[in-house]
């Protein structure tokens, strides 16, 4: 299981600064496993949100994390709203561009909200698996 | 009932504070309108046809009567609108013909769900600290994310129980709450789940139906059905899964879930339900699901495996509780005091067949209290009645109740000696119908007079046919009929599963009735989930009274009896069929007469 890492936020600019050479990017509607070998040979792969209510994306970081075993950049591009990103950080995406006019602080704080979830996600088990690893079970 | 620890708080009280800021930004133009609409939805906030509404969530049906004073609280100080706003809603329900538009009252919805629907969006947010103090919210009371998880109203206190389903529900609330991946779903999700032989959930009629069984080797499971749904196109749930050890039960729904949201469809609000993708894909769907579950539990360890110690943990919380008068012994003199006085007096008896059921305890009882009566809504109760309720639940039901998806509330903790007691306090209270199950305990959405989404108002129809089913006597006589009111498509009254369905549609502006014979909700009274069928074209609003009249009449002249047994309208609907109701229904019909 991955060590809890934040998922870093970008503005438009940065995002377009941050040039690497092997970057897939997806459509939504792509199913990952057909990329699995592009993906393995990734520094990033992007994964888009023409509108933050489609929801697909968040299945296909799952997949491409936990599933494909990607362990680059897993970046979240398009319509990303700042209430989605801990959505997102929780479900394998390590970057996000920021939708245009998203203040960042705003972004960071409710990704801070949380302590902790009910369900186990890609960064981290659920609360009755951790309390069965403290209980030496 | 399960108590919430300081995690659950914290998390509820995270939940309530986000919202705030999420309001606050909203207000200040921070988020736009569209970008704050499904936030405010998965946190049970509409904005309906004259001000907004408050769903909140009743997690299983559960309830309180703590929760329920601190519902009476939001009913009483909050659920009122400005005066503008209530003169505009006035003036727009008159032209229809509504003239009574309460206010300071709860609504028991079809999802056990709790409405409000007069309370300003200004003071939202204080409501969510409100109910966040009794662990409440409205967290997935809407949005295109896993809705509510619905269960039998006498789940652990019901005879005919297999298993308990509340800690399974329980255990998938917490997983369902917040799922990152899935919250912005192709459309929403609902789950329901029994652990009876009898179904009292309609299981068959979600999006994943659970019921719990034992397999060949005594091992407990569950049953899961996927893709049925009502709306548009009303479809009976395809078996995945005939038996799916408990263990795995999260995983196996994380599968169905993945895989819907990678492959339902999102270019068409009617086709997004999972049923359409299970019907449009039939066996390929099923083997993408049982893949993706292999793949979860082969490759990814199996994250969402209950432990028993979870279980056992969670379990701990659904036993009987010790409070009250739970304990005490059976008292022979309380039992002769309810004998006699069920011999004189004949509402009582009455009140004792129908609302009063066998438990699992034999000294206790599960008792109904039916909100289906003159002068107020199917499932409305005002903030006073919400009170009473909580008194009656903490002196006769050990301090919990449950919401049904008949929108009554039932006490599962009532003592048999308690029984005259409690009749006689529910009458004072208005409380003690005696008509569950029969003709006017009906199903009825809010329709026209409040829903944004309504082609046609549900009430004023509601309210006619209880007019005119007052005489307990001919109601006894018709029998058991589950009469759902929807007044549009989307069938929040459920009337695909109604015996008889009415269903509310516009036609140039104006509202009438399509009518539907012979739906079941998949219980044992009703027969295999199916929808009804349709008898014709639709009836005007002054119709909908007489022709459900005269179908009852037809059912009444053809009916078979065998000695004690009668044969019921749903017996007679499937044994001669839809003509001779068409029939009768057709010579109802009447030209509308126009006013002076």
């Amino acid at each position: 299981m991955n060590a809890q890492s934040r998922i870093r936020i970008l503005a438009a600019a940065e995002h377009l600064a941050d040039a690497v050479t092997h970057v897939v990017a997806l459509d939504n509607d792509a199913d990952p496993f057909a990329y699995g070998e592009a993906i393995a040979q990734a520094e990033r792969v992007e994964l888009h949100f023409p509108n933050f209510t489609d929801g697909r994306a968040f299945s296909q970081a799952y997949l491409i994390r936990r599933r494909l075993g990607f362990s680059g950049d897993l970046r979240a591009t398009g319509d990303v709203l700042a209430d989605q990103l801990i959505q997102m950080e929780r479900t394998g995406f390590s970057s996000a561009v920021l939708a245009e006019g998203v203040d960042p602080a705003d972004a960071q704080r409710q990704l801070d909200r949380f302590a902790a979830f009910y369900q186990g996600d890609v960064a981290r088990d659920a609360p009755f698996r951790r309390r069965e690893v403290e209980a030496g079970n | 009932m399960y108590q919430y620890n300081e995690f659950d708080k914290a998390f509820l009280l995270n939940r309530a504070a986000q919202f705030r800021d999420q309001i606050e930004r909203w207000q200040d133009g921070r988020l736009s309108e569209d970008a704050f609409r499904p936030l405010r939805l998965q946190n049970g906030w509409y904005v309906q046809r004259h001000a907004p509404m408050l769903r909140v969530a009743v997690p299983y049906g559960e309830l309180s009567s703590a929760q329920l004073r601190v519902l009476a609280r939001v009913a009483r100080e909050y659920d009122a609108p400005e005066a503008d706003v209530y003169r505009q809603a006035l003036d727009a329900q008159r032209k229809l013909g509504t003239v009574r538009l309460p206010t300071h009252h709860a609504h028991f919805t079809t999802r056990t769900n709790v409405q409000f629907n007069w309370i300003p969006l200004a003071k939202a947010a204080d409501v969510m600290d409100l109910l966040a103090t009794v662990n409440m919210h409205g967290i997935q009371t809407s949005g295109n994310c896993i809705r509510n998880i619905s269960c039998d109203e006498r789940a652990g206190v019901a005879p005919d129980e297999i298993a308990d389903p509340r800690p399974f529900a329980e255990i998938m609330r917490q997983w369902t709450t917040l799922h990152p991946e899935f919250a912005f779903l192709p459309r929403k999700f609902k789950i329901a789940i029994t652990g009876a032989s009898d179904d009292r959930a309609a299981t068959d009629w979600h999006d994943v139906g659970l019921r719990l069984r034992y397999g060949e080797n005594g091992e407990l499971g569950f049953r899961v059905t996927v893709g049925g749904g009502m709306g548009r196109t009303p479809v009976i749930g395809t078996v995945l899964r005939e038996f799916l050890p408990w263990q795995h039960i999260m995983n196996y729904i994380e599968a169905v879930v993945r895989v819907y949201n990678q492959y339902g469809r999102r270019d068409n609000k009617y086709k997004a339900r999972i049923k359409i993708l299970v019907k449009a894909e039939g066996q390929k769907y099923i083997d993408e699901v049982e893949e993706e579950f292999r793949q979860i539990v082969e490759h990814d360890g199996g994250p969402h495996t209950i432990p028993h110690a979870e279980l056992e943990r969670v379990s701990a919380y659904f036993v009987q509780p010790s409070t009250g008068s739970v304990d005490n012994p059976s008292d022979p003199l309380a039992r002769k005091a309810i004998h006699d006085a069920s011999a004189s007096i004949p509402q009582f008896a009455r009140w004792l067949e129908r609302n009063v059921a066998q438990h699992r305890n034999p000294s206790l009882r599960i008792v109904t209290l039916s909100f289906k009566r003159l002068l107020q809504a199917p499932g409305d109760a005002s903030a006073d009645q919400l009170d009473q309720v909580a008194d009656l639940v903490d002196r006769f039901s050990a301090g919990e109740a449950r919401v049904t998806h008949t929108q009554n509330i039932v006490l599962p903790w009532v003592h048999e000696n308690d029984l005259l007691a409690l009749w006689e306090t529910a009458r004072s209270v208005g409380l003690a119908s005696a008509n569950v199950h029969l003709l006017t305990d009906m199903i009825a959405c809010p329709g026209g007079d409040f829903c944004a989404l309504a082609n046609a108002r549900s009430l004023p129809v509601a309210e006619a046919i209880t007019e005119r089913y007052q005489d307990m006597d001919e109601l006894e006589d018709i029998g058991e009929v589950d009469l759902h009111i929807s007044g549009c498509i989307n069938s929040c009254g459920h009337h695909h599963s109604g015996h008889i369905g009415i269903l509310g549609v516009d036609k140039d502006g104006a509202e009438w009735y399509q009518v539907t014979l012979g739906g079941s909700d998949g219980s044992q009274a009703s027969g295999a989930a199916q929808p009804g069928k349709v008898i014709g074209p639709s009836f005007s609003a002054h119709e909908v009274p007489d022709v459900i009249e005269a179908v009852l009449r037809a059912y009444v002249e053809q009916r078979t009896e065998s000695g004690p047994r009668r044969e019921s309208f749903i017996e007679t609907v499937r044994r001669i069929g839809l003509d001779p109701f068409k029939t009768a229904a057709n010579a109802a019909r009447t030209p509308m007469e126009v006013s002076a």
